[in-house]
Parts: structure tokens; sequence; C-alpha cells
């Protein structure tokens, strides 16, 4: 027998597509009054896909959950925070939170820790690309177009290439 | 020698002073200050970042301005704050400045916000809890003697980059007592590591360190001179207590040779701005009408300083 244990390759989908995939699976819930929130870096790529492909008119709101990770005291401040810009009142507003990937869902609580301190939504609703398992709290996504279940050591990322188009790439760490 | 405001993996442990820190570590503090910023503008004035530590103003020198923006900064980020008047409790009963903090270390003090009459006395706090192995608690200088005031002069830094956004073509003249302001030597060592094109330090010589020049600054007795082209004017506050002395002949004759007064700022850049630490002497270092007018930024840099001591605040306690 191998003893070595061998791991299925995965097939990373395109990440466009399921841009497109993702708001076939919002437009039916999508209300008047609903407002995108971009999780930074990569739910924001996909927020504004997202905006774009729904044809929504109003802004879209952009959040670092730098200072609500509760990692800060084991891995300090993120060196590269971003401002959030909220520019709209979430009182009584269903706010769609978008993310690239669900993980542990750690940082879904981080948001909506921080969007509660702009006010009280009337809902809000989860968007991710990928959701890839493993969650550590009772979290789950309300749209999602891909689930796979990844090993620990590898990590999904979304990223921007040179013409602006998303890919998924997969890096493993020892 | 390892720079004792870094720890053992060289990340931002203690801030003592800008002299010796890296341009990365400064902008980095900007950076991060300005995310801070908008956390003022919303609903709930508050990150959950210093959740259950507790921070120590320790003033052994009166200010009740940095000592509230300093509490203001720490409640944002949801710290403790507790606020400590050892001039009139333990330094007056005779209670050593390490004793002092051996106490407070002793309640659990997570951050010492330190203010101190002598130069150097945040770094021997520093150099203490190094040796205790107490490198989980740190040390901001709210000010220490002539030294430095590293987070005013940072903040003075972010209103610079906010309404001038790069460094490396501006003239800046500093004006005033030079000689006794830390805040002075703290922008002079920002501006230096920043890449600002020319810093002037201008004032009477009696007012001047000695080799100040070799400071990286252009020395200046002539206000009229030294301002045409300026982009920022950074206006000290003249001490009251100065005049007692054998330095200035009087207030009126100061105003008349360095007081700052829309004529002679007309001399600047006609986009230049106007800083002043605060608290302010009307008609003494600077004219009501220019305090006042639109090139002033000094109301900006109290608002700035909050999110620039939130910065500093939530980079060390996590390091």
């Amino acid at each position: 027998m191998n003893a070595e244990k061998k791991r299925p390759t995965v097939v990373l989908p395109d990440a466009e597509l399921l841009c497109v995939q993702l708001a076939g699976l919002i437009r039916p819930r999508l209300r008047p009054e609903t407002v995108l929130v971009g999780i930074h870096s990569g739910g924001v790529w996909v927020a504004q896909r997202l905006h774009a492909l729904l044809g929504l008119g109003n802004e879209i709101g952009l959040i670092d959950v730098s200072f609500y990770r509760d990692d800060y005291g084991a891995r300090g401040l993120h060196p590269r925070v971003q401002p959030s810009s909220i520019p709209f009142d979430v009182e009584d507003r269903t706010l769609v939170l978008v993310d690239d990937v669900l993980y542990t869902g750690r940082t879904t609580r981080a948001a909506i820790n921080e969007l509660f301190d702009y006010g009280r939504p009337a809902m809000i609703q989860l968007a991710v690309l990928a959701d890839r398992g493993h969650r550590q709290l009772p979290i789950c996504a309300d749209f999602c177009p891909w689930r796979v279940d990844l090993d620990p050591s590898s990590e999904l990322v979304l990223s921007q290439n040179d013409n602006g188009g998303l890919q998924w790439s997969l890096d493993e760490h020892a | 020698m390892r720079n004792p405001q870094l720890n053992a993996n060289g990340a931002l442990t203690h801030l003592l002073s800008i002299e010796g820190l890296p341009r990365e570590v400064i902008t980095h503090i900007l950076d991060t200050a300005s995310s801070f910023l908008k956390v003022s503008h919303r609903e709930v004035k508050k990150v959950p970042l210093l959740r259950g530590k507790s921070v120590f103003n320790v003033f052994f020198e009166n200010s009740t301005r940095t000592r509230t923006t300093f509490e203001i900064a720490a409640k944002r980020l949801s710290a403790d704050v507790i606020n400590l008047d050892v001039t009139r409790s333990s330094t007056a009963k005779g209670e050593t400045l390490l004793d002092t903090v051996d106490n407070l270390v002793a309640m659990h003090a997570d951050m010492f916000v330190v203010r101190h009459a002598a130069s150097g006395a945040p770094h021997l706090i520093a150099d203490h809890l190094r040796r205790l192995g107490r490198e989980d608690v740190h040390v901001v200088n709210a000010g220490d003697g002539r030294h430095a005031h590293p987070t005013q002069g940072l903040l003075d830094m972010y209103t610079i980059r906010h309404y001038k956004q790069e460094f490396t073509n501006l003239v800046v003249a500093i004006v005033g007592d030079i000689l006794h302001s830390r805040v002075a030597r703290s922008d002079i060592h920002a501006l230096t590591t920043l890449g600002a094109a020319e810093v002037r330090a201008v004032g009477p010589q009696t007012l001047l360190p000695t080799a100040i020049e070799k400071m990286g600054v252009r020395v200046c007795h002539d206000l009229r001179s030294a301002i045409r082209d300026c982009d920022v004017v950074i206006m000290l506050r003249l001490q009251n207590e100065r005049m007692n002395g054998a330095l200035l002949p009087s207030a009126r004759e100061y105003f008349r040779c360095y007081g700052l007064t829309p004529a002679v700022l007309a001399l600047a850049r006609p986009d230049a701005i106007v800083m002043h630490p605060g608290p302010m002497n009307r008609g003494v270092e600077i004219d009501s009408d220019v305090a006042d007018g639109p090139q002033a930024v000094i109301l900006p840099q109290v608002t700035f300083g909050i999110a620039v001591r939130m910065a500093v605040m939530g980079i060390l306690a996590g390091n």
C-alpha cells in the first residue's frame, strides 16, 4: 500500500463564470433597497462584478475587517489596512455581504460585527464565490455557486491578472 | 545594539522617538491612521481592537490636551483607560519612577502613555520593562523634556501628507522656540526621514539650539526671507516662562520679528498651509487673522491626532 496519501487534484473553475452564476443566484431575491458590501480585497472585486451584472444603481460598501479580527492578539494588526467605506445608511437596509472564499467563518463574523457599528440593518445575507468547507463558526452562505472540500494545508486565492480578469490559484503549505 | 523601539522580530513595540525609525514604519503608521480616521465618523465611534487592554496615561508633567487625545484614542479602540496624575500622588510622596512603573505592571497594565519633564524617561521605562522580560507591555512617549514628542511629529506628517500628498518637493519652515521644542525635533527627524526637499529652522539666535544644522536643516534668523516660497509653515508656541529669562526682550518685540501675520504669510506659496501644535498664543507667535484664516489647518491637526494615536496604539499592542 502506498504510505503517502495522495491528494486528489482540484479542478479550479473559471472565476468570471462563477461571478455570473453568483449573480444569477442573487437576482431572484434582490430587493429595491438591497446594497452590496465587499470585504477587502477579493470580496470587493466580486462585489464590483455583481454590481455590474445585476445592474445596481446604488453605491457599493467596502469593508476591511482588520480592526475586528479575533486573531489580533496572536498576529497583530494587518500591515495593510484599507479604510472601510459604507457610503449609505445601513439602518433598515438589506445588505449582501460579498467575499471571495468562505472558510472558517471568522472573517464573516468580524464583518457582521463591523456592519452593526454603522447601524442596525434589516437583514444581512452572505454571497461568496467559493465555500471551501472547514467552518469553525455556525455561519453559512446564502448564495454560493461553488462548494469544494479543500485540505487546510491548501490556500485558495483569488487574484486579478494584468487584464483585470479574476482567476483562482491554489497555494500549498507544508 | 538593538533599536530600543523594535522587538526581536523587528516590529515596533514602543514609540519613543521618530529618530531612528525606518521610513517604512512611519509610512505604515500614517497609512493605518487613515483607516482609523473614518471610525470617528461612524454611528459607533469604536472598534474592538484593544478590548480588555488597560492603557495607563502616566503624566509626570501637566498636559490636559495631549492626555485627553490619548484618552479618546484609547477609548475608541475599546481599551480601559486609567489617568494618573502622578505629580500630585506617588511622586510627591517620594516614589521613584521605576517603582511607580512596577506597581502599575503589577496591576496588569498593557500600555503606558508617558509624559515626563526629563528627556529619556520613556526610554528608561522601556529598558526597565525589557530587563523584567515584559516586552508585552508597551510604552508611548507623549513628550519627554526637550527630546521628542513622536505622536505630535507623526500627526504633523499626517496633516502635511493630507494636504500636500508628497514630501519630496516640499519646503517646510519651523518657526519659533526650537531650543525648548520637542515638537520641532520630532518634526525635523520625520521630515528628513520622509525626504522633504528643505527644512528651515527659523528663530532668534537665543531660541535655536547650537549645531542644529547637523540635523539637516537650514538655519534662518529672518522670518520674511525664511518664509519665501514655503509650502508648509509650522509655528511653535512661545512659552510664557521664556519671557522672564534673558532669551527675549518682550512678547511685543517677538511678535514684530517672528509673529506670523497675513503680510508675512503672503510671501509663502499661495497654497501654503499653516500649522501649530497648540495651545496658541494669539498676538505672540501668530496673528488671529492667520490662525482663523483659510490657510490654517490647526483644527484638522487635532482631528488627525486622534487617528494617528489610535494607529500607534493599535500597532504597538498587536506586536
